[in-house]
Order: structure tokens, then sequence, then C-alpha cells
């Protein structure tokens, strides 16, 4: 009976939490829209800027054309109707479907940033770990520098400072961009040849991520270590790794598991500043050029979309809690 | 246009005639050329769209009736001759015979007449005003285009280049909305090379057009332009050899010495003669104290113009004397002369009583910085600096493009830096910023400083339906005296961009309008 009643209740709250994430939606879709058109400037006088001539038939004929002449509320229900039908309209300045640009800048974003979060989550905890199991040795200290240097080291120079050793004066790698262009490869020599193009992007944004787990980590362990059920634990006499493993790292792992799945919303929004130096064919910047562009649609596009994987996220993280934490499954204290 | 100058043009059009079609011993065909494109365009139709990578990518895709040399003078684009009537109405161009679409259809006069004066007065603002000259256009025969003109146009044989008349093909774009076709992502025109792969982000592909009518061109076999956002990649993509051709601003201006020193690199200034990118500092003439013809004298005299050159521009730059660059024509070097006189400049404020207050301060004005990049920024600073010495303040306003489209459009600013392209005739890119019938609020690049002056109307009006040179050459230096007299911008340098490319490559830069032109007879030696 009690177990039938929580299966129920998690139906209801699944409902709720349903119900809830399409009026978050539709919100957010309105603070996008008011935030976007509370910046200064003109999609047309943009256009017409960056073309060095002007005249008023243009402005009047791409303002026709983006429905800009129309009043704000008007072109506020306009587009609140099209995000419930799922259309996210047409990019001003490329003149095709927002949905097929997002598409099509999505995978190399996804690959740089999340084989980058993987490896940071991977080698952050790992090292983190180490470090916060030898607190106060000279392993924790070098960890502990190290992690400070990446924390604080501007993801572009790194970057760049990469390009200088390891394309310029080595030449071992590619200095940017995704694949090499205009070559016919078979596919596994071109997922080797994006393989090679990948290293210094993923390296560079990885670094920062890294050094946040890394840190967190290891003050997680340290707290961890000193609770009451570790000594336990000892007194139960438990094998040091099964202690680490079964008891330490589930508990230490979950500030880390939060912080991660805030960070995660981000990964799709892609690392403008990396896709940038590293010429990128990301998200990023597509989101940074339609930002100076005043494209709009493809601004909203991005965020609406962003928001929608960052409320998934959320979700996910608190299933992931109760994966490696049981008590708030049961909502036990 | 006088019998003398009517007869140098029709020999100069005879004269160019093989110049186009044979091949000079030593050029083989082949090769692939990597260059870059920044910011990358939004569409490759440069009838629908007149941004610089847009033009630098479309003109190898769509060509136009003439081309024309670093003198400006017209030379042979798809058209093979030209004539024009001794009354400077008519307009007769005789195309070249076998001129096909990238989708293998003939291109005739038929194109012509329909891409200029149904779709570019339609799409193009530069191209608009043109064509509104034209009281009539036809197309007696395939390869004849004849165009009739309300009234005589001086500039009129200087409208046909790439960028400002490119050919469209009518079967694809007639009865259609011309900015919404389909086929706008095929961009299908003439030209020597031919879109084969756009990958957004990444690189635009451009390969051989084979049924291109000049024998043996384009030489090279393809043209990669990448993608590459910052400046610092792209400076290393030069330099080591990832890409062979950088041109504009592809290349800060603080990184052009070093390539001079980079021994496989060619670093010219040429091929930018018919933009004659012209740069000044903008004063809203509407606002105290602008609207004082003597504090613009005084900003004039306040600013060390050789020394920006030097340091901001690291000597890719001239000075400016006046509102014609040296480059265009018409331009007079004998006019008034600003030295860098701080005491001088001092002298006019308080001559129209802008004195110092008990601290040592004039007047505070806000500057807005263009968000051009790097040099910009410098510029602005520079500027600050050269203000303090006669007690102004000027305070630096940071923005982004929309942003200063807008300020600077709707004339809501005191004092910026601008910059306008030449079009090898002042009455094409010239005029527009001080005749009084272009000042237009909202339009950018119009008078937007507020200049008005019956005299300057009267003087360009005059001189751009005046078929005599000579007469013309008057005119123009009396609005130039009187221009530089008044100030009504500060004019600060003529920039020069680099065109920087691999010593392999020839013929990179061969007209005016340097790296928008076709590439046809580029290659690879």
């Amino acid at each position: 009976m009690i177990r039938l009643g929580s299966a129920a209740m998690i139906g209801l709250m699944t409902l709720s939490r349903i119900a809830q994430l399409i009026a978050v939606i539709l919100v957010i879709a309105t603070f996008n829209f008011v935030l976007v058109r509370a910046a200064p400037g003109d999609p047309a006088q943009v256009m017409a800027g960056q073309s060095g001539a002007s005249d008023p038939k243009l402005l009047e004929d791409l303002r026709k054309e983006y429905g800009l002449d129309k009043p704000y509320a008007v072109q506020l229900a306009s587009y609140l109707g099209r995000v419930i039908r799922l259309d996210l309209g047409y990019s001003y300045r490329q003149r095709r479907a927002v949905v097929d640009l997002i598409l099509e800048r999505l995978p190399a974003t996804l690959l740089l940033t999340v084989t980058a979060f993987c490896l940071a989550l991977l080698i952050g905890t790992t090292l983190g770990a180490l470090a916060g199991l030898a607190a106060g040795s000279v392993l924790d200290t070098v960890f502990t520098v190290l992690s400070l240097v990446l924390y604080a080291t501007p993801v572009f120079w790194l970057g760049l400072m990469l390009v200088l050793v390891f394309s310029v004066t080595l030449g071992w790698l590619p200095p940017f961009g995704y694949e090499t262009i205009n070559v016919k490869f078979s596919p596994l020599a071109h997922a080797l040849d994006i393989a090679k193009h990948m290293i210094m992007p993923v390296t560079s944004l990885a670094a920062i991520y890294l050094a946040i787990y890394a840190r967190l980590m290891r003050s997680s362990i340290i707290e961890v270590a000193q609770q009451d059920f570790i000594k336990t634990a000892r007194a139960k006499g438990l094998s040091g790794p099964s202690i680490v493993v079964g008891h330490m790292l589930r508990n230490a792992l979950v500030p880390v598991v939060t912080v991660a799945g805030m960070q995660a919303g981000a990964l799709v929004g892609g690392a403008v500043v990396i896709e940038t130096v590293f010429a990128w064919p990301g998200l990023g910047r597509l989101t940074f050029d339609a930002l100076l562009q005043r494209d709009y649609p493809v601004l909203l596009g991005i965020f609406l979309i962003l928001s929608i994987v960052v409320i998934v996220l959320n979700l996910l993280t608190d299933l992931i809690y109760k994966l490696i934490d049981p008590r708030m499954t049961t909502g036990a204290a | 246009m006088n019998r003398r100058e009517f007869t140098q043009a029709m020999l100069a059009a005879g004269a160019a005639i093989p110049f186009g079609i044979t091949r000079a011993a030593g050029q083989t065909r082949g090769g692939t050329l990597n260059t870059i494109i920044q910011p990358e365009p939004p569409l490759l139709v440069t009838a629908f769209n007149q941004q610089q990578p847009t033009l630098t990518l479309g003109g190898k895709i769509y060509e136009s009736l003439l081309k024309y040399g670093d003198d400006l003078k017209p030379m042979p684009g798809m058209a093979q001759s030209w004539e024009i009537s001794p009354d400077g109405l008519t307009y007769t161009f005789k195309l070249f015979p076998n001129i096909t679409f990238h989708d293998g259809k003939p291109m005739t006069s038929e194109d012509v007449v329909f891409s200029c004066m149904k779709v570019l007065t339609e799409t193009h603002p530069r191209a608009r005003q043109n064509f509104a000259r034209v009281a009539s256009a036809e197309a007696p025969d395939p390869l004849t285009v004849v165009f009739k003109l309300k009234q005589p146009f001086a500039p009129f044989l200087g409208c046909f280049d790439c960028t400002s008349a490119p050919i469209l093909p009518k079967h694809i774009y007639e009865g259609t909305d011309f900015r919404k076709n389909p086929l706008n992502d095929k961009a299908i025109g003439t030209g020597p090379f031919k879109l084969k792969e756009w990958v957004r982000g990444s690189h635009v592909h451009l390969v051989r057009h084979e049924g291109y009518y000049l024998k043996d061109q384009p030489y090279l076999d393809e043209i990669i332009y990448r993608i590459i956002p910052d400046s610092a990649s792209r400076a290393l993509a030069l330099e080591n050899g990832t890409v062979q051709l950088a041109q504009w601003t592809d290349v800060e201006f603080f990184d052009v010495q070093r390539f001079k020193a980079q021994k496989n690199l060619e670093v010219t200034t040429k091929g930018y003669e018919y933009f004659a990118p012209h740069q000044w500092l903008e004063m809203n003439n509407r606002i105290a104290p602008m609207n004082d013809k003597r504090f613009r004298q005084a900003v004039m005299h306040l600013i060390d113009r050789d020394a920006l050159a030097k340091r901001i521009y690291f000597g890719n730059a001239k000075v400016a004397t006046g509102p014609i660059s040296s480059k265009t024509k018409f331009y007079d070097g004998k006019v008034k002369r600003y030295d860098y006189s701080i005491d001088k400049a001092k002298a006019l404020l308080d001559e129209m009583g802008l004195k110092p207050d008990a601290n040592g301060k004039r007047a505070e004005i806000k500057y807005v910085v263009p968000p051009y990049g790097e040099s910009y920024q410098r510029a602005g600073e520079f500027f600050r600096q050269s203000f303090a010495r006669v007690g102004i303040d000027l305070v630096l306003v940071g923005t982004d493009m929309a942003g200063w489209a807008e300020k600077v459009g709707n004339w809501d600013y005191e004092m910026t830096q601008n910059l306008l392209y030449q079009l090898g005739d002042p009455a094409l890119g010239v005029s527009r910023t001080y005749v009084s019938s272009n000042i237009k609020k909202g339009i950018l690049f119009s008078n937007t400083e507020g200049y008005s002056n019956p005299e300057v109307d009267k003087l360009f009006d005059e001189a751009a339906v005046t078929l005599d040179e000579a007469k013309r050459q008057e005119l123009y230096s009396k609005v130039q005296a009187i221009l530089v007299e008044d100030v009504p911008v500060a004019w600060t340098l003529e920039l020069e961009y680099p065109i920087i490319y691999d010593k392999a490559f020839k013929n990179v830069v061969s007209t005016g309008i340097g790296s928008h032109e076709t590439f046809g007879s580029v290659y690879k030696s």
C-alpha cells in the first residue's frame, strides 16, 4: 500500500513538474523576448551599417520583412504563438530556419564540450579525491597549486599558447578548425582527423572545469572523512579501499554533481572563447554573431533551447542525487 | 566627357580586348588558394548583401560589365567594349560572346537589363541611386546593352564594378521574391569560380567554372575561404602557410609589420584604389560646441595625425588633407593645411569663448568608440589624450555594432569616428557625406553630422552632371577649399589596408578593386 501510494505520488509529481516546465518555458520565452529587445540596436540598421551604404527604402523593406514595423505586443504574441507550435522562425541575417542553424552547429559544440566536460569530471574528481585523501602531503600541495594555476589561467591564453607550442613550434597538431578541409578520408581516418583537431580545444576548455572539480572534490573528501559514519565504518573493521569507494566517494560526489549539473547547461551553449580561438564551428559562435547582429530569432531560439536543456538537466541532477545518495529518495533526514 | 576623352575611352576599350583573353607565358593552370573570410558572410549574393566579406567572396561568383584599374580607368569586365554618345546620355556596352551562368544557361544582355533595372534597384542601395538616373535600358541584341540617362551623370561608367552592379540570372529571379529565392543558396553567377560547398562556421569552397568565357581562365582549380574569427589565429594561419592570402582587416595593423619580414610573403597596399577608405573624426554639427566652425578647426589642429598614422596604424595610413582621398579622382592637395599645433587650437577655442575653468577644463564631450576592432579602440584613446592637452575631456563610450549604428544613424552622438569608401568618384562616394539633401535621420552613411551649406550643395550637384573633366576638377577644387575651411568632419587618415599573399601566387592584385576582384587571372607559379 505504501509503495503504491508513493508511486502515485511520484506520478502526480511528474505531471505537476511537466506542467511547471511548460509554464516556466513560456515565462522564459517572454522574458527572453523582452530582454533581447531591451538592448539598443536595430537589426535593419546593423545590416545597413555593415554594408557601408544605406537608404530609407532598404531599412523599410528589411523592417517590414522582419515584422519589426508591428507593435511590440503583436510581435511578442506572434512569437509565443510560434513557440507553442515549436516553430523557432527564420534568421534575419541568414534567411534560413533557426532550427536548421542550431542543429547544424550543435554536433560540433556537443563533441567539444561534452568531451571536455567528461574528461574534466573524470580527471578532476580523481585528482581531487587523491589530494583530499592525502591532505597535507606533497602530492596534495602539488595538485592544489596546479589546480589553482589552471583555474586562474585565461582560457584564450592557454589556447593560444598550446597553438604556439604544438602547431607553430612542433608542428604536431592543426592550429584550428574542426577537420582537414578538402581531403577525402575513410570514416576511421576522418574520425581520427577530427580527434586530432579536438585535442587542443578540448584541453583548453577542460582545464578550467578540471580545476573546479578537483578543488571541489578535495574539500568535499576532507569534509566527509571527518564525519561520524566514516569512523563507524572504520570501527566496524572495513578495509580502507571499501570505505573510500563505498562511503566517502559517494557522499563526497554530491556537491560535485550539483555544480556539474548547473554547468552542464553551459555545455550546450558552447564555449564562445574556445570556439573563436580555434575557429570551431559551434553554437557559441552562432550565439555571439547573432547577438552582434541583433538577429532576434536566432538569439531567442538558442536561449529557448538552452533554457529547456537547463531545466531538463536539473531534473536529471535530481535523479542522479537519488542514485548516489539513497537518503534523498525516501526524503528521510 | 569631351571628344578627346571619348576617344581615349574608346582606345582603352579597344586596347583592353586582347588583355582579357590572351594568356601570357608562364601562367599555369591548377592549384588551390587557401584564404580567409571574416566575419562569415550571411549569404553570397552580392546583389542582396554588400558587407565586405560578402563582396570578397561574391566577387569571384558574380561579375559585372567593367573593372577598374589602379588609376580607376575602366577596363573590360563582361563588356568587351563600350561607347558613350557625345551628349553623355547614351551608354552602349558590347558583351563578350559565350558567357554562361554556373547552371550552364547563357548570359545575355537581357540578364544585364533585368539585373540593373529590376533587381538592383530593389535590393542594392548604392545601385538604386545610380540606376535611378537611367531613363531606359534596352537589349537590342543578345550582346548589346544600351542605357539612356535622364540627364548626364559623369561617373556613370564608374558604376559597373562587381560590387556595384553584379549580374544575376533572369531565368532564376524573374517573377520571384528576390531576397527569398530558394536558389540564393546556390549563388549562381557568371564568375570564374562557382560555389561547391559552404560548411557554415568552417569554410566556403569555390571551384572553377568550366564554362568561363575567357580562354584558360580561371587558372586556379579552387579557392577555399576559411572562417577564422580570431585575429591572432588568422595571423598564425598566414604565418604557417595554412592560408596564403589575407585581405582587408584579416590581419590587425600591428601585425602587418612582421609579415613584411617574412620572405615568402608579399605585402602590398595596392588594390584599394577604388574604395579608398577615408577616415574621420565625426562631430555632430547640431550640438555646441561642435556647431562652431572654430571649434572644428581647433580639432584639426589638436590631433597629431602623423603620430596617429604611425603609432595607431603602424604606418598603414596616410594623413588626409580634406574630403577627397588622394587616390580618388579630382583630389586637390592645394588646400588649407591644419598643422599639429596645440597653441593654434587653444587660440581658436579662446576666440570662440570656450575658455578653461579653474581646473583647466573647457568642455566634456562624449565620444562613441566604433566597434570595429582594436585599432578603433586605440584611436579613441589617442583622441582622448589629444583633447586633454587643450582641456577638453573626451569621455569614451563603448558600444557594439548595433548600438553604434543606432546612435550615429539617429544623430544621438556628440563625436565618433567614421569611415567611408570613396568608390572612385566624388559623386559616388564623397558628396553623400556633405550635401544637405542627404541629411536623413535613421540612415547610416548619410550626412549624419548635419552639415549644410547651399554653395557646397550646388557645387557637388553641378560637378556630378558636368561631363568636361577640367570643369569638374574646377568645381571639385572649389568644394574642397570650402569644406576644408568649414571642417564639417575632422579628416584624419586615408587608411591603407594590406593585401598579404604568398609570392607563389601571381596577379593577386590586378585592379583597383583588389581582393574583391574575380581572381580569374590569378595563377600559382
